[in-house]
């Protein structure tokens, strides 16, 4: 259904680079939350340089709210940097795996649509198998809809890291 | 040397004059090392009005107030007075003590997680775990809450890093913080575009926010308006940015401001938002600004900008490097027709209102006591209003000439304006503090009574006396029909025993015609001095 005279929601991926500070993470998350932001994932990892945190936020909303969760992030006091990565000009990975039930008469179809995707198979139980497949949400989502017909037993999805393409928009981390 | 001592060292080096607060156990190697210095303790008697006290000092002085209490209740009791400061970015430093290190997590007696609990009230919070980080981590937290939109910080000291010994002291004279940069100087190219937009503007109006007190840009905002003729309007926060008398002054804005300071905003063609965050009692509805307008919107905070209202003109700057250099550039506009019509306006409403015979039904009119008790004031008095009816009638009637007007407006904190107008008074003994409350707020504060005789701290207090909580109960008459549910406040002390009890001046005020000679007995010297000034319940604000 469509609203009516509202603006489309959106979905934008964000990249932060934070100074590794106790309670950083926190910080975040509590902004997110206290200011009725919407996360659709939040992934963090330390960088090459190991004061600093990379992390990447999948936020949705409407374009001011957008606007107003870069500005919110980029005032705490933490964060280096906050920019898009644009669809265009990003590589986003996300891992999932996938615990599916199937016996030995179904493992082998299962293990077909896997090579299919490029995923693979890290453990084999007499009654389930875990599926192991990364790649963008939308391969992953397409993934888990060829699953339709199979019970999945338990799924972990990681949320997405990202990285802009070429050198053009690496942030350089002198002091 | 241990890490107590090296706390106050820092605190010297940055020219700290009063510390407020209330000791505890897990305070108490602070306290210790700060006998024998120069800074000047001050025991309040709840931890919430530290903050209070502090956050006038600070307002008065323009340096950074700070305040230093005890673990668990004692930091617990301050978040209210953290989260009133923040909401009006008032520069603050708050030391906690924290149980030791190695039992922190573990719900030790007289343990809370108080830089959790504040996350969202602070500009930026640290648990210190070594007492070497200390001079980094006080330099940092003094620039942070002083730079920029400035805010409290927290500091949070387990008792182990208080204690534990420093072999070297060396106070960092540079700070580098690799993400923190507020920008300072405006853009010149939006800077151009403000100049060009007010040069095809007919009707521009500034509206002034708490930020111009903030900056210290009080000066060159009457600079720009006066060189310019551009009329003013301001906020809550703004109030005093110019004052009551000025032609070029159009009153306060909002659910609370003065109609015709509302109407020239409605009629403008170019509104210039200087320091103010286009909050909800200010500007009730954002879309109007915008609308068949451009909005130009000077802040220093960029997510401030564009969070209510879409501007035509972002400027993101400290407020007074940019109004001075707004100042540098030549501006032709004529605005002397729109001036003279908002000056009509103005003097129409004022003709009407006074005309009007008010019904009153006993008590004193509360607009002419606000006013009167403004002009008989030193020209340079601070005058704090609390929260409630009393704060209304202030913010309206108040006259400002030279002094200072402060209140809790974005918190709406009740209980602020005594511990505030201490802090003030000792950021500027020469001149006249003055708190003005209701005896709802009055009876949440009137426990620094004892501070200020402590420390011989001459307040000056009002209490607006109708027996209720005042505004709540206009709220209940306006809205529920006069179903008045849990405002009553009969049971309240007599006021003129409490006066006794802690050896003040006390006047009462019931008759009107006796207003300029009570108010003229309650601010004769510099001694404090309770004024029960007594309001009917009636009386709408």
């Amino acid at each position: 259904m469509e609203e009516i005279n509202s603006e489309p929601k959106q979905k934008k991926v964000f990249q932060l680079l934070v100074d590794n500070t106790s309670g950083v993470l926190s910080r975040i998350a509590g902004l997110f939350s206290r200011r009725g932001y919407n996360i659709a994932s939040i992934t963090a990892g330390v960088t090459a340089d190991p004061r600093i945190t990379r992390i990447t936020i999948v936020a949705t909303g409407d374009d001011d709210i957008l606007e107003q969760i870069e500005k919110q992030v980029a005032k705490l006091i933490d964060v280096r940097d906050i920019h898009e990565l644009k669809p265009e000009g990003s590589v986003y990975r996300e891992l999932a795996m996938i615990k599916v039930r199937a016996d030995a008469a179904q493992r082998q179809s299962v293990i077909s649509i896997t090579n299919i995707f490029r995923g693979s198979i890290v453990d084999v139980a007499p009654e389930s198998l875990i599926i192991e497949i990364t790649g963008n949400q939308d391969k992953i989502d397409a993934f888990l809809r060829l699953l339709d017909g199979y019970e999945i037993l338990e799924l972990a999805r990681t949320g997405i890291a990202g990285l802009s393409r070429g050198i053009e928009d690496v942030i350089y981390l002198d002091e | 040397m241990i890490g107590a001592d090296a706390i106050v060292k820092c605190l010297e080096k940055e020219g700290v004059e009063y510390v407020f607060g209330y000791p505890g156990v897990a305070i108490c190697p602070f306290y210790n090392s700060i006998l024998g210095t120069n800074i000047k303790t001050v025991l309040v008697r709840e931890e919430q009005n530290a903050a209070h006290a502090a956050s006038g000092y600070a307002r008065i002085s323009g340096k950074v107030g700070v305040v230093a209490v005890t673990s668990g209740p004692g930091a617990t009791n301050l978040i209210t007075g953290i989260a009133t400061a923040f909401a009006d970015s008032i520069p603050m430093v708050c030391f906690t003590g924290q149980v030791d290190s190695k039992l922190m997590g573990s719900d030790a007696f007289q343990e809370a997680d108080i830089s959790g609990a504040v996350e969202s009230f602070v500009k930026y919070s640290y648990i210190v775990r070594h007492a070497s980080e200390i001079p980094r981590v006080i330099k940092e937290a003094f620039y942070i809450a002083n730079s920029g939109r400035k805010g409290p910080v927290l500091i949070d000291l387990p008792i182990d890093v208080q204690k534990e010994t420093i072999s070297r002291f060396a106070y960092p004279e540079e700070l580098s913080m690799r993400t923190y940069k507020p920008t300072v100087k405006g853009h010149a190219v939006q800077i151009s575009k403000v100049i060009r937009e007010l040069e095809k503007a007919k009707r521009p109006i500034i509206c002034a926010g708490g930020g111009v007190h903030l900056s210290g840009a009080v000066e060159e905002l009457r600079t720009f308006a006066q060189e310019s003729g551009i009329p003013v309007v301001c906020t809550m926060m703004g109030l005093g940015v110019m004052p009551t008398e000025h032609p070029l002054f159009f009153g306060m804005v909002g659910n609370n401001g003065q109609p015709y300071g509302n109407r020239a905003m409605n009629e403008a063609d170019v509104i210039l938002m200087v320091g103010a965050r286009v909050a909800d009692r200010s500007i009730s509805q954002p879309d109007l600004i915008t609308e068949n307008k451009a909005l130009v919107h000077i802040d220093v905070d960029p997510a401030e900008i564009g969070k209510s209202a879409g501007p035509s003109i972002p400027l993101v700057g400290d407020i007074r490097h940019v109004l001075e250099d707004i100042c540098k550039q030549e501006l032709h506009g004529d605005y002397s027709a729109w001036t003279a019509q908002l000056r009509e306006e103005k003097d129409a409403y004022l003709a009407f209102t006074g005309e009007q015979k008010k019904d009153r039904r006993g008590g004193i009119d509360p607009a002419a006591f606000v006013r009167a008790l403004s002009l008989a004031m030193d020209p340079d008095a601070t005058y704090v209003a609390d929260v409630g009816q009393n704060q209304l009638w202030s913010c309206a009637n108040y006259v400002m000439r030279s002094g200072r007007f402060l209140t809790s407006g974005g918190m709406g904190t009740m209980g602020y304006s005594v511990p505030a107008a201490m802090g003030a008074k000792l950021a500027a003994p020469q001149k006249q503090s003055v708190a003005v409350c209701g005896d709802g707020a009055f009876q949440m504060e009137m426990m620094e009574l004892g501070t200020m005789r402590q420390y011989h701290v001459p307040v000056k207090i009002v209490v607006m006396k109708n027996g209720w909580l005042g505004l709540v109960r206009q709220y209940q008459h306006l809205t529920y029909h006069d179903r008045f549910s849990v405002t009553d406040l009969s049971g309240s002390p007599d006021l003129d025993k409490i006066a006794a009890a802690y050896g003040m001046k006390y006047l009462h005020l019931d008759r009107e015609e006796q207003m300029e000679e009570t108010i003229a007995a309650f601010l004769k010297d510099d001694e404090a001095a309770l004024l029960q000034c007594d309001i009917s319940p009636d009386e709408l604000a």
